[in-house]
């Protein structure tokens, strides 16, 4: 048994969907309930709060309770700000916990979002930030029809256009519901004056001919694609598709799967990224704040008392100079992987609730290659392709299409089980074997590929994993407790948001905590 | 059907191979080098950063099979249970490689009908 086996058969242990499933978790976010800039009227009295971790959360809180009057100070464990919020490019450094170091080889201009990647239109406290940072945004093309869906139990492992799997996944099922309409068989669930419309909704939605069929023609052409697309001149008339790819066929190749990725709230149109990588957010924020941030503290110690709270800190990388800081509040965005293991005495509801969160796997791998051949050859201009290897996702980037030069793809976005194996290799197994499974897609991996880096977030040693994984019945007994202020004591982040590993988590979760601990201080 | 009949295939597959072929490493040290190393390192070492992932190697704490045998089915803190992920054999195996390697020598085992006594319910549901 090879260990590409073994994992195989852990992921069929935990159910078929189970390797999708940590992805696709983190798409089941509700709307934003960010509802303008915050205005926390009224004096502060000259209260001072502790922030620990220069993350988004963290940074939100810093700026607004700065803006009300408060005395602020943040501590940081990193050398930057942003925390997850993060890019790497050229000559960035990454040293991930057991020690292994990778140097970025990017060229400029090229990057690798190692956590949040995109922002939906309806993440409105994160897109509202961007506006008063002035951070540019893009847009982020979540869907495209053009790139591919892949399985290697399907179709020989020869990657299928996801165009041509949509329209013929949804053309035959229009057909055979619109079949159904006509034999009566649908009498006692719809109503006649609304079958007929049913009828005109399936031709259009399904691209049906005038007689109800989805077969090779110009309406099933104009959504799979033709076998010779129309053009100008003499040599112009088109040749329709006729190798419609049966219905049966698609339901057993698994790859409708990937079909429904682009519809869930937190993916649909419009969708953005910033300009330059989304470490562009953190970095503004970390300018804006400038001077109020000190680097490379690692919180060791909380305390709290009737009139203050204290925190001791140590040199991030020495672990010496044991220092504390002070103050009348502290709004606390350390993950609760971390947190969990500092020493802080709060309530115990609320130590029990920041115990019960487990963090979930993720690892994302950056490819550069010598020229953009997933552009040039394929036309395909971002988006992604989905896949059942070990890798999952290959993404095209979002930006300077046609550019010639080189380009970096998302090489592996992976969750599951899959992941604890990816974490587990040295850095340089991970980009051998992120290209071995590219290559089974693009051929051209082979001849073009020139460097790569790998973030495993059970790795970063600054979360111990990617986000906080709540389930129904762990919120039901916990969150409450853990967004509670406590005496003088309160956190904020994406783990103290029902919007777990999105940054509009972290910003709503944030602009919550500091209204509530604004209303306490005016009320004191 | 997929989704119903797959656990049950894997879990019949597993009981009658669960014995390595000649010449394999056996399954405890793959499910370690493939997920729990993930954390825990190489050779059990650990790490730390602004957290920590406690070492494996030369763990007094492992003594006792049950305190391991919990933490890999429900997990503790920031470490996910693996109840839904590993099968009993699989939890067993891996428990009692890390229990006679990397420095420990606790030769008592733990065997999969004492794993599946500890599992949560929802299991055998899904």
């Amino acid at each position: 048994m090879t260990r590409r086996e073994l994992l195989a058969m852990i992921g069929t242990v935990a159910g078929s969907a189970a390797s999708y499933g940590a992805m696709t978790s983190l798409g089941l976010a509700a709307q934003s309930t960010y509802d303008g800039p915050i205005r926390l009227e009224g004096d502060p009295k000259g209260t001072s709060v502790l922030i620990l971790g220069a993350g988004l959360a963290g940074m939100v809180a810093a700026l607004e309770l700065r803006n009300a009057g408060y005395k602020v100070k943040v501590l940081e464990y990193n050398d930057r700000a942003g925390g997850r919020n993060w890019s790497l490019r050229g000559g960035d450094v990454y040293t991930e916990l057991g020690g292994a170091t990778q140097k970025c080889e990017f060229d400029a201009g090229l990057y690798l979002n190692p956590g949040p990647w995109r922002i939906p239109y309806n993440h409105y406290g994160i897109l509202d930030y961007c506006r008063r940072l002035g951070v540019t945004l893009e847009p982020f093309m979540q869907l495209n029809h053009n790139a591919y869906l892949h399985s290697t139990q399907a179709f020989g492992g020869k990657p299928q256009r996801y165009r041509e799997i949509a329209a013929d996944w949804a053309g035959q099922v229009a057909e055979l519901l619109s079949k159904l309409t006509q034999q009566n068989r649908l009498d006692e669930l719809v109503s006649e004056e609304d079958q007929e419309k049913l009828l005109a909704s399936l031709q259009s939605w399904g691209a049906l001919d005038r007689n109800y069929r989805y077969v090779p023609g110009r309406e099933s052409s104009s959504r799979r694609g033709y076998k010779k697309q129309p053009g100008g001149g003499l040599s112009a008339r088109p040749e329709f598709s006729t190798d419609i790819i049966g219905l049966s066929q698609i339901l057993q190749s698994g790859l409708w799967r990937a079909l429904s990725a682009a519809s869930s709230l937190s993916h649909q149109n419009a969708i953005f990224q910033p300009v330059g990588g989304m470490g562009m957010i953190g970095e503004a924020f970390g300018r804006e704040l400038d001077g109020l941030i000190e680097y490379k503290a690692k919180v060791v110690r909380i305390r709290q008392d009737s009139r203050r709270v204290t925190v001791t800190c140590v040199d991030a990388q020495t672990g010496q100079n044991p220092r504390s800081a002070s103050a009348d509040y502290c709004l606390c965005t350390i993950p609760l992987s971390i947190l969990s293991q500092i020493e802080v005495n709060v309530n115990p509801k609320m130590q029990a609730a920041i115990n019960a969160v487990p963090y979930w796997p993720s690892v994302k791998i950056g490819l550069q290659f010598k020229r953009r051949f997933w552009e040039q050859d394929e036309h395909i201009h971002g988006g992604i392709t989905y896949t059942d290897l070990p890798i999952r996702n290959i993404s095209y980037p979002s930006t300077d299409y046609y550019k010639p030069g080189k380009g970096v793809l998302l090489g592996a976005y992976i969750g599951g089980p899959d992941s604890y194996e990816f974490t587990a290799m040295t850095p340089e197994e991970r980009i051998r074997k992120a290209v071995e499974y590219g290559a089974m897609i693009h051929p051209q991996y082979k001849t073009e590929f020139e460097n790569g880096i790998s973030v495993c977030w059970h790795r970063v040693p600054w979360t111990l994993g990617c986000a906080g994984g709540w389930t129904e019945e762990s919120r039901a007994q916990h969150y409450d407790n853990l967004c509670q202020i406590d005496n003088r004591f309160l956190v904020a982040g994406e783990h103290a948001s029902y919007i777990p590993a999105w940054q509009e988590g972290a910003v709503t979760s944030a602009l919550d905590a500091v209204t509530r601990l604004h209303k306490k201080v005016h009320n004191s | 059907m997929n989704k119903i009949c797959g656990p049950a295939l894997a879990l019949l597959m597993l009981a009658s191979g669960a014995a390595p072929a000649a010449g394999e490493a056996p399954q405890g040290e793959k499910i370690y080098a493939t997920v729990c190393q993930a954390c825990h390192m190489a050779g059990g070492v650990g790490a730390t950063g602004a957290g920590s992932y406690p070492a494996l190697a030369n763990n007094p704490r492992l003594a006792a099979k049950q305190y391991p045998l919990m933490l890999v089915i429900n997990g503790s803190r920031a470490m996910p249970g693996f109840a839904r992920m590993l099968s009993a054999e699989q939890i067993a195996d891996v428990v009692n490689y890390v229990r006679t390697h990397f420095g420990n020598g606790y030769t008592d085992t733990v065997t999969p009908a004492e794993v599946r006594a500890l599992l949560p319910q929802a299991k055998t549901g899904e």
